[in-house]
């Protein structure tokens, strides 16, 4: 949008260049209406773009010297030396205005003020006033099922014959209507004539569509807003949210509610006979269509309300979370297996097999999508208990805070939910006690007296991000690398980003509290939190701002068990990355390694990488030197590559860990099965860069 | 659900933002400064829909629309207006020279999407 602001500005320059030479063209022939013309095309112009991208001090300025000029060209007003030398002054206040948005200062806003009233006393007193809100807002519903909330509709949409004459297509409107909801449609035909009389320019058929949505009136109606003139249009709320009774209304009761039937006809049809609906039709009392309608009605409302009676009964069954547990381990099992009978039935050719293999492979992943989402939990559960937390302990510290909260609706694992829990309380505490100042000194820096710290979780591709931000008082980086270098975690002429130095506070060894207290300072350190983090494969950013404030930003994946990764192979051994790391695969050519001069740097798209060589960092044997591939992958803020001989592909992760043994392994964050039995190890990016970087 | 939409505006900002929005949506669309080019183009590329400012030199919106309706060939394509007075008297020539629909500025890139989505499918 800044590009088009940019555009917007030299435009209105120009506007401006060529409104200032008919402003001196009209003070010598006042009576040239083309020249006026022009005149107010500008100011429109200047005006209606001028509210589009975002200049609305402009758009409010330009409409009453438009609407003046507007007089003008009809003649009913007639140009003066005054009114000249008045927009001539407006066009340097446009320009004024134009040059503030630019970071320029508005020089003289009260004059802005007092050429509007000017200019507004040109006007009769009905049309001085700003411009109104524009009346017509056409809303973009979300799609999807009707909730809790749902409301049925009929509508009976009957054009005019002359309905095509400008440009309308009715099947649009229908489309867009059935968008909103769920929608039963009939089509009338009563009123089609045979074939020799029929125009084919003209409009003959009629819908009645039966709507449930959770939207309102007023955005059914908005979908024939177009047409209101050309169509008789009616819009019935026939039936509401929370009723689950499936009996709806006879079909006789429709008919009569819609005007199709009389009320009297209807009674005396009924007397003792059961079906109503065809004897009407045989007494030619309605016709054929209009019983099919008011049966589709009647089938709709009974099939709405039948739903929200089954939604009622099955809501939710408690399980034991181990069962969850089995199950999902089983699902795991069962993907390893489906890969050892794809890569069976891909040796053996069969394509039988293959077939099954492929059904085999569809319904284990399956399966596996609806017991991990078994799993999920909103995150809101945890979000709960801080709320508590944060008023105790503010209390406690004599500090006002109120916690806010977004995207409790957010799912995550259950395991990652458990295991979230403690670091967050942590990273709460810590806000409470070392950003949120005290009331007294935030009320003396100009801010409000209450604190806030936001706590908030959203979805970003298959992570979850979690951000806590306090309005506090920010991180001290002087302090910080002070107290780094007396630790002796950095050299006392180490150069460091303000970033790093933020980030040296998750170093272990690194005390946050100034003095302990009985909040933050237990020995637990923000190393832990990042540690804790990390163990979930996920990872820790600190962001801060001297005077506004501290933010945490917490990345972790959906899932424990089961990753998507990319499969790749080093000497004859394969390994995984997981997927979510990766940016993108390159080759790396003999011609990157000269102009590299044997550092271990690679340029992909402009942009230098190191990369990380992993056969070296393995330790594995010298390959026959054919072309490798380079992996880039995002590790935290920066990109880093990852050498390997080949790069495979997409492989379905099933997550094992390794034995106690393994278990300090750095590098190495749990293996997975092949589907030729074998294991490949699972790669832990994060640590393999901080690995390299000591070194 | 593509289309040839020819945009006529003589503001080059309004139409940038008019073929941005559209294209990102999978449309194409051709641009005219004011309703003597737009007969020009429409000479050239065969469009699905119009979309026109009302104040335009040379031939304004109305006229456009006027012309175009006469022609058979556009008995039947759609045209929307553009529209920054709130007054039904400029609405109303519209409709009456025979625009199928109308939006009113200042309008969000979405309701625009929603208009042509609605006239053109």
């Amino acid at each position: 949008m800044d590009t088009q602001k940019e555009l917007y500005r030299e435009e209105a320059y120009e506007l401006l260049a060529v409104l200032e030479d008919s402003l001196l063209e009209l003070e010598r022939n006042p009576a040239d209406m083309e020249t006026v013309g022009r005149v107010f095309r500008a100011m429109h112009t200047i005006k209606g773009s001028g509210a589009m991208f975002g200049f609305e001090d402009i758009a409010a300025f330009t409409h009453t010297i438009e609407t003046v000029y507007d007089l003008v060209r009809e003649g009913t007003m007639t140009v003066t030396q005054e009114l000249i030398s008045l927009t001539l002054e407006a066009c340097d206040r446009i320009k004024s205005m134009l040059g503030a948005s630019q970071g320029g200062e508005d020089d003289r806003p009260a004059r802005t003020r007092e050429l509007t009233e000017a200019f507004g006393r040109f006007l009769p007193a009905d049309q001085g006033a700003a411009p109104a809100a524009p009346a017509v807002v056409h809303a973009v519903s979300d799609k999807g099922p009707a909730g809790r909330n749902s409301r049925t509709y009929r509508i009976r949409f009957k054009p005019h014959r002359d309905l095509f004459a400008n440009g309308t297509n009715p099947i649009p409107l229908i489309r867009e209507l059935k968008a909103l909801g769920e929608c039963s449609i009939v089509c009338l035909l009563d009123d089609l004539p045979e074939l020799k009389d029929l125009d084919p320019e003209a409009c003959y058929t009629a819908w009645d569509m039966i709507l449930t949505t959770d939207q309102d009136m007023n955005t059914v109606r908005d979908v024939f807003i177009f047409v209101e003139d050309l169509s008789d249009i009616d819009v019935e709320l026939i039936d509401v949210g929370a009723e689950v009774d499936p009996e709806y209304k006879k079909v006789g009761e429709i008919l009569v509610e819609k005007g199709d039937l009389d009320r009297r006809e209807l009674e005396d049809a009924l007397q003792g006979r059961p079906l109503i609906g065809e004897m009407l039709v045989d007494a030619g009392k309605v016709t054929k269509a209009d019983l099919g309608a008011a049966l589709v009605e009647q089938e709709h409302v009974r099939g709405q309300r039948k739903q929200r009676q089954d939604a009622q009964i099955e809501s939710s069954i408690r399980v034991a979370s181990p069962k969850l547990d089995a199950l999902v381990n089983l699902a795991g099992e069962l993907v390893t297996v489906q890969a050892h009978l794809s890569r069976l039935a891909a040796l053996d050719g069969s394509s039988e097999l293959v077939g099954v293999a492929e059904e085999v492979e569809q319904l284990s992943a399956e399966l596996r999508d609806l017991s991990m989402g078994i799993r999920m939990l909103p995150i809101g559960t945890t979000f709960a208990k801080f709320k508590r937390l944060v008023r105790d302990l503010s209390a406690e510290l004599g500090k006002e805070i109120t916690l806010a909260t977004e995207g409790e609706e957010t799912e995550l694992d259950k395991t990652v939910i458990e295991r979230l829990s403690d670091p967050l309380v942590h990273l709460i505490r810590n806000s409470i006690d070392h950003g949120i100042e005290a009331p007294e000194v935030r009320e003396a820096s100009g801010k409000p007296g209450k604190g806030t710290i936001k706590l908030k979780a959203a979805h970003a591709g298959a992570q979850v991000v979690i951000t806590i931000s306090d309005d506090g008082a920010g991180l001290d980086t002087e302090a910080i690398r002070h107290k780094a270098v007396n630790k002796g975690l950095i050299a006392p002429d180490a150069q460091l980003s303000e970033h790093q130095i933020h980030e040296l506070i998750m170093t272990p060894g690194f005390s946050t509290a100034e003095s302990i207290t009985s909040v933050s300072g237990r020995g637990v350190g923000m190393d832990v939190v990042k540690s804790n983090i990390e163990a979930l494969r996920g990872s820790v950013e600190v962001t801060s701002v001297v005077g506004s404030g501290t933010t945490i930003t917490l990345k972790l994946p959906l899932t424990l068990a089961i990753i998507d990764g990319l499969l790749v192979s080093i000497a004859c051994e394969h390994f995984v990355i997981p997927l979510s790391t990766v940016v993108e695969c390159v080759d790396l050519t003999q011609d990157d390694l000269k102009r590299a001069h044997g550092r271990n740097l690679v340029r992909v798209r402009d942009e230098i990488i190191p990369y990380i060589h992993l056969r070296e960092t393995f330790g594995l044997a010298r390959d026959s030197g054919e072309a490798e591939q380079v992996v880039v992958t995002e590790v935290g803020e920066q990109r880093v590559g990852f050498v390997v001989d080949k790069v495979i592909g997409q492989h379905q992760t099933v997550i094992k860990n390794l034995g106690r043994m393994f278990k300090t392994t750095e590098g190495i964050s749990g293996a997975t099965i092949m589907g030729d039995g074998a294991v490949a190890l699972i790669l832990d990016m994060h640590k393999l860069t901080q690995q390299a970087q000591r070194w | 659900m593509s289309g040839m939409i020819l945009s006529v505006d003589d503001s080059k900002s309004m139409r940038q933002l008019v073929s941005f929005t559209l294209q990102k949506e999978g449309y194409q669309v051709v641009e005219a400064v004011d309703g003597r080019e737009a007969l020009a183009k429409v000479k050239e590329v065969a469009v699905n829909m119009v979309i026109t400012d009302l104040n335009m030199p040379n031939m304004d919106g109305i006229e456009l629309i006027r012309t175009l309706r006469a022609d058979p060939a556009f008995k039947f394509v759609p045209i929307v207006m553009l529209t920054t007075e709130n007054t039904a008297d400029k609405k109303d020539a519209g409709k009456n020279a025979g625009a199928t629909g109308w939006i009113v500025k200042p309008f969000k890139p979405e309701q625009l999407v929603a208009v042509v989505k609605r006239l053109l499918g």
